[in-house]
């Protein structure tokens, strides 16, 4: 026999509010808002437990209450009990359907908080809906059938959680009811998510055995039923959990500038809505992108000025100085402003029927900047149905409806930009059809491809020129690149040898030798081999900054990832040196015995096996090691380098 | 710090409006009076401040507006700043379209076709409208940005993704958008925030002796000499409120003796039937009357 768990509707003090309603409303100014979304598959329950929320916290009155009942017997799944699914699905054509199909926004509050819940489809062809509720969550509710366990679905809903950036999991096992509340169903049930969400990165979750329909730990916990369970009720971790807000206030300030106030000519003003930190009368800030600084004068509102605004808000700032600032720029602190680029990678899920077109302009918006860009062929899709696994790459020349890629995108003009794991306002946009005005398109970009533009320097009083004259040399990237086995290291060494002989000043950094340090978190799928390069580019960069003449030594078979390198450094300072070696002369010599494993089929994604190499167009010096010894192909690049300027 | 619930709803509200006035060429603020359009200007006064909002009042006008509702709006806008359109369309006008004789007629031509008319009169591109997602299920899908055809259709299968705080203000000449800038806001948010900023309402919200007839189960204010008494029928005071304000001889009070704002939330929180109940449009074609007005073009 089980218990009814929730006999009554069971948020509010009811007495206090018929006995002391201004002591009531007084304790309710002060709510937090919590958002987030569930996800589960077509049959987990989950408008069902939506339902009994609402229900719980009296967001259904008597006369809903009353076509629920009538509906119930009409169409409704659950016999003459009630069924709550009826409440919350909305449109007519998915109601005759008995699906949800969209994203639904639901609204109820307990003593301590109010909730928006992003009411999402789990029907496999709505990734896109999925995506749009998750972008505005602090926390997803993941629903599992008990009797069922974790499905693909499950996987796949975690997956694009955790994509969007959503931190807080909760896997909430429901129809416990149907299982007899069996502790060991549950248990395994944990175990088998577990094991799945740290193969994908999730950190932590935290599961809840419950019944939407019966109301087992949805308000308290343990229920009766489930004398085993040890951690709160689901709605106890809403109301507790840390919400995003709080993270963001502690990061530096940075305001999108929406819309620029002139009432008059004595007053401008700067509009927006804090994206992060917090700010001050007398704080300096930067305008980004133009790179100007001023002094925060007053932050004017409605009801007076303020003494600090923090992330979260909508104000209007007002500078000490007369500068340039318009609707798309970004008022940050002066010590840490983000950056602007005009060239990204991103993730971008493709929300239309007409695939993505690479290489066509698409209105890109990100905060208040709306500008053309271009996305390149996808690097890789990523396949969210795996079974097993989502998340594995798949080779992609476009993106189709509902598809998630990897990208490179280019906008026309350089736009302020974070990275979105630092920054949902200022690493989120949406991409828009020029033809149709459709929004076709989301995204979140991981990291600028070019030096950023703008970036404000620490001035320093010992420049690059200072370290490069006193080694009296011009700064060089020598990038030797080539297949396995090309002689690329062998013949750098040999460079390296000679430079320093004539008194110049070097290093060579070596491909595997930088994967014993710096770059010992990467692997090599395609996007580590990305990062690989990005931040060996980087640490040359900086290298010839400080006057070195930088020798590397890395397949690095992809031109955009060469090309990406070459434009991070000072125009002629990059030296492309092509080591070119036939396959089958660097597939005999095998010094490492990869090229065995490769054919093998034991090493997976080699290069010139099974993953291409992009020979380069237009090296600065070509090196044939068929016909050249490796002293001659030295003394060969050392005689073509020595009379550049 | 701490940003309590209504504090992120008004810069939800804000940003949304700031947004609007960026990007629409031609934007407009649905004003119907009512509490949530009382909230609704009050958020655009705060959004441009020191400046006035930089569009106009529009109201649709059935010419059946309670008497207190003309008059609240009329000084409203004027203290706002703001210049307010009213739209009376001259169809019904012509043909003394009335709720007594006309029945469902009367709102399809006053507001949906008045609006329509007025939209496409003016040219707006963007109108502002006080509608919640709590308030009947169809609008608990609709976006905060809802695009319109040119011909104010509305397809609730073909509408954008709206991701983050990010809102797709792109259309094509002729077509509009339709912003809800208390999407997120529920009723009670709605009277906490009257409240928390002191924002005057009609006083048709609170508890007073009233003259009143009851008709097909509604409660009805006789509100001016135009409604016609039954042979018998005798107006009764009674103590009511009411909880939305529409047209008078469409919209049921509720018996009530709560005179303050704070008895208000008192019975609201205490009673068991919902806000729209009063209304006697959403009744008919069963659960989705609302969704096919909608699709014909109601706000």
């Amino acid at each position: 026999m089980t218990h009814d768990a929730s006999p009554e509707p069971a948020y509010r003090a009811d007495s206090l509010i018929a006995e002391d309603i201004d002591a009531y409303l007084e304790q309710h100014q002060n709510k937090g808002l919590l958002r987030f979304i569930t996800c589960g598959s077509v049959d987990d329950g989950k408008s069902t437990l939506i339902g009994r929320l609402l229900y719980d916290s009296k967001m259904i009155f008597e006369d809903q209450l009353a076509s629920l009942e009538s509906d119930s017997k009409r169409v409704g799944t659950q016999g003459q009990e009630l069924d709550f699914a009826l409440l919350v699905d909305g449109l007519a054509a998915e109601r005759e359907q008995g699906i949800t199909i969209d994203v639904a926004y639901r609204f109820f509050a307990t003593e301590k908080r109010k909730f928006i819940v992003a009411d999402t489809p789990g029907h496999e062809q709505y990734t896109r809906n999925m995506v749009t509720g998750a972008s505005t969550a602090d926390l997803a509710v993941i629903l599992v059938d008990a009797r069922k366990g974790v499905l693909v679905q499950t996987r796949r809903h975690s997956y694009l959680a955790h994509l969007i950036g959503i931190r807080h999991l909760v896997l909430a096992v429901n129809k416990m009811d149907l299982v007899d509340y069996d502790r060991d169903t549950f248990e395994a049930i944990v175990a088998d998510y577990r094991a799945f969400a740290e193969e994908i990165g999730i950190e932590d979750f935290t599961a809840i055995p419950i019944s939407g329909f019966k109301g087992d730990n949805i308000t308290a916990a343990p229920s009766p039923n489930t004398p085993w369970y040890e951690g709160p009720s689901l709605v106890e971790h809403l109301e507790t959990v840390e919400i995003a807000n709080a993270a963001a206030q502690a990061r530096g300030f940075r305001m999108p500038v929406q819309w620029v106030n002139r009432p008059n000519l004595d007053f401008r003003g700067f509009s927006g809505l804090i994206a992060g930190g917090t700010v001050k009368p007398g704080d300096t800030v930067r305008i980004v992108p133009s790179g100007k600084t001023s002094t925060i004068k007053s932050i004017v509102t409605f009801d007076g000025e303020r003494e600090e605004a923090v992330a979260g808000q909508s104000v209007t700032l007002t500078l000490a100085d007369e500068i340039d600032c318009s609707r798309g720029d970004v008022i940050a602190a002066a010590g840490d402003p983000p950056q602007a680029s005009d060239q990204f990678e991103a993730t971008i899920v493709w929300m239309s029927d007409e695939a993505l077109k690479p290489g066509r302009g698409y209105w890109l918006k990100l905060a208040a900047q709306t500008v053309t860009a271009t996305v390149q062929e996808p690097k890789y899709e990523i396949n969210v149905n795996a079974v097993g696994s989502p998340g594995e790459h798949l080779a992609a020349r476009t993106l189709g409806l509902n598809a998630i890629g990897v990208a490179e995108l280019r906008t026309e003009r350089p736009i302020v930009f974070e990275p979105y794991a630092d920054s949902r306002a200022l690493g989120g946009f949406i991409l828009i059809d020029k033809m149709t005005n459709a929004t076709v398109g989301a995204g979140m970009l991981h990291f600028s491809l070019r030096r950023a533009q703008n970036v404000h320097w620490q001035p320093v009083t010992i420049d690059r020129e200072d370290h490069a004259g006193l080694k009296n040399q011009r700064p060089r990237v020598l990038w030797f690149t080539g297949l396995s086995g090309s002689g690329k290291s062998t013949i750098a060494n040999a460079v390296e040898q000679k430079l320093n002989l004539m008194n110049r000043h070097t290093f060579l950094l070596d491909g595997d030798n930088v994967r014993h340090g710096l770059n010992k978190d990467l692997g090599f799928t395609e996007a580590d081999r990305i990062e690989n390069i990005r931040r060996v580019g980087e640490v040359a960069r900086l290298m010839t900054d400080a006057g070195l003449i930088v020798l590397t030594a890395f397949i690095s078979p992809f031109r955009a990832e060469r090309r990406m390198v070459r434009e991070m450094m000072e125009d002629g300072e990059f030296i492309e040196i092509f080591v070119d070696t036939p396959l089958d002369v660097a597939e005999a010599r095998d010094v490492k015995g990869l090229y065995k494993k490769a054919r093998e089929g034991t090493l997976k994604n080699f290069t010139g096996i099974d993953s291409p190499y992009e020979e380069p167009e237009n090296a600065e010096i070509r090196v044939n090691t068929v016909d050249m010894s490796v002293e001659e192909a030295a003394d060969y690049i050392v005689s073509r380098i020595l009379p550049l300027k | 710090m701490h940003l309590t619930h209504l504090e992120r709803l008004e810069a939800e509200s804000i940003h949304i409006m700031r947004e609007v006035a960026a990007e629409a060429s031609r934007p407009v603020m649905l004003y119907s009076v009512g509490k949530d359009s009382a909230v609704m200007l009050h958020l655009a006064r705060k959004a441009f401040y020191p400046s006035p909002p930089p569009f106009p009042l529009l109201h649709v006008d059935t010419t059946w507006k309670f008497r207190d509702m003309y008059a609240l709006r009329d000084r409203m806008a004027e203290t706002a700043g703001m210049e307010l359109l009213v739209w009376r369309n001259p169809e019904a006008l012509e043909r003394g379209i009335n709720p007594f004789d006309h029945g469902p007629l009367h709102t399809d031509m006053w507001k949906t076709q008045g609006l329509k008319q007025a939209l496409d009169h003016y040219g707006f591109d963007a109108a502002f409208g006080g509608a919640r997602r709590d308030e009947e299920k169809s609008r608990a899908k609709e976006r905060i940005f809802s695009f319109r055809t040119a011909s104010h259709g509305w397809d609730p299968k073909n509408q954008r993704p709206e991701l983050w705080n990010l809102y797709n203000a792109k259309k094509a000449k002729g077509e509009s958008i339709r912003v809800f800038p208390l999407s997120n806001w529920t009723e009670l948010d709605i009277w906490q925030y009257i409240m928390a900023e002191g924002i005057e309402i009609v006083p048709l919200y609170l508890a007073a002796p009233r003259p009143t007839v009851e008709r097909d189960g509604l409660l009805l204010m006789v509100d001016d000499e135009r409604f016609p008494l039954e042979p018998g029928e005798e107006p009764v005071m009674r103590s009511i409120r009411f909880r939305t304000l529409g047209c008078y001889p469409l919209t049921g009070a509720v018996e009530s003796e709560a005179a303050s704002l704070s008895e208000v939330v008192q019975e609201m929180l205490l009673t068991t039937t919902s806000e729209r109940q009063g209304r006697a449009i959403d009744k008919d074609e069963g659960g989705a009357g609302m969704e096919k007005k909608k699709q014909e073009g109601y706000f």
